[in-house]
């Protein structure tokens, strides 16, 4: 019979749709992974209320588990997600793969605050600049380096 | 008016705030001043409709009538819908969605920290993930009114007709009932007579900034709240239901 580790290990197979990099285990979308009586029990939680990606997740983690063991995938909302919770391995894939992962610094006030200081991930320069609050999908922004002038995603920080 | 009652008609408020203003700022989709902005109106439109998704599905299942989120969203008629006549206002020019969008996340950005705090415990999970992605609207929406306001005169005198358009919708963000007061009782609900001073001055705030004047105008027009729409949510409503309409229970 299958374990709870055993479980989280092939999680780690379940990559997000829109950031194929990272898995749902590295994001940290998987809050809970429950065992009983053969029945496994898997919460999830969206990272943007409106995460079109949520139900591909859903279904990448019934596939998986099929034949292995019977599943219910539940989501929930609180404690609401935050990139905290993206681990150490899931900031360092983000690097490589061109994407600045976020930034540990909250953004202290909402208005009026300069924009994060975004190292750029391809030269490692701090001399970038934010093109936009909002990115290719819900969770980039759109920034830019000034010495290299490569255009480049940011992750950015959700508290 | 049971409790269960005044609970569906006070989420209905917020997910129709969400809904509606979700498919207006989307109908930017295509037509953003320059791409970023393009991309910042569908993000932005995204994150209001997955709030209504979640909302619309508490409402439902308060209900309790068999509904589903979908059911709620495409299937009511415009007299059923709560949201305030400010989200239902046309896009107009950039500078009019902009002034729209601004009056509204200083609402809910008070609105969201207050429920994140109610005794209900699936408005206050489904508020704390809300005020996240609102925060960001704020700051958008408020950077576009200073540096609209602070800009050309043109841009200026523009962004300024747009805020003296719309305050006179601004008031109704804060209307109260007897629902409330139901819901104020057992701490559910938010008390909305206490943010309007917050609301005015984090405006005022903004609007100083951006060298524009706050309207002087005291004529406020209310009705969303009671299902009394302007003509412009009825076209909005053609649109946003059309597919449910013509092939009744369709589905992606
Ligand atoms: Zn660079």
């Amino acid at each position: 019979m299958v374990t709870k580790n055993e479980i989280w290990q092939l999680l780690e197979q379940v990559s997000d749709p829109e950031i194929p990099v990272l898995t749902i285990v590295d994001l940290g979308i998987v809050r809970e992974v429950e065992l009983e009586d053969n029945h496994c029990t898997i919460t999830i939680t969206p990272t943007y209320s409106g995460c079109p990606a949520m139900q591909v997740i859903e279904k990448g983690i019934e596939e998986l588990l099929e034949g292995i063991i019977s599943v219910t995938v539940k989501s929930t909302l609180s404690p609401a997600w935050t990139t905290d919770w993206l681990s150490e391995n899931g900031r360092n894939k983000l690097r490589e793969y061109g994407i600045a992962p976020p930034e540990h610094e909250v953004d202290k006030s909402v208005l009026f605050a300069a924009p994060t200081v975004v190292p750029c991930p391809l030269c490692k320069s701090s001399n970038t600049k934010m093109v936009s609050q909002f990115g290719s999908t819900a969770c980039k922004a759109h920034y830019q380096c000034n010495e290299c002038m490569e255009p480049f995603d940011y992750f950015k920080c959700l508290k | 008016m049971n409790r269960e009652q005044a609970l569906f008609e006070y989420t209905l408020r917020i997910a129709d705030d969400s809904l509606i203003l979700g498919h207006r700022v989307s109908e930017w989709c295509g037509h953003g001043p320059i791409l970023e902005e393009d991309i910042a109106m569908t993000n932005i439109a995204l994150d209001l409709v997955g709030q209504a998704t979640n909302f619309l599905e508490y409402a439902a299942k308060v209900d309790g009538k068999g509904k589903t989120a979908d059911d709620l969203a495409f299937l009511r008629y415009d007299r059923d819908y709560r949201n305030a006549l400010l989200v239902e206002q046309k896009n107009g020019h950039f500078g009019d969605t902009m002034a729209r969008q601004f009056f509204f996340d200083v609402f809910r950005k008070l609105f969201f920290e207050g429920l994140t705090k109610s005794t209900d415990e699936t408005l206050a999970a489904i508020a704390e993930k809300s005020l996240k992605e609102t925060k960001y609207h704020l700051k958008h929406s408020s950077e576009w009114v200073i540096r609209l306001g602070d800009g050309t005169e043109e841009s200026h005198q523009k962004i300024q007709e747009s805020i003296n358009n719309l305050w006179r919708f601004t008031e109704e963000l804060f209307f109260s009932n007897d629902v409330d007061t139901m819901l104020l009782e057992s701490g559910i609900a938010v008390d909305l007579n206490a943010l309007y001073p917050l609301w005015k001055s984090q405006v005022a705030h903004v609007l100083a900034e951006a060298t524009l004047e706050i309207p002087s105008g005291t004529f406020q027009q209310k009705g969303g709240r009671t299902g009394f729409h302007s003509e412009h949510l009825g076209y909005l409503l053609a649109e946003m239901q059309y597919m449910q309409r013509a092939y009744p229970g369709m589905e992606w």
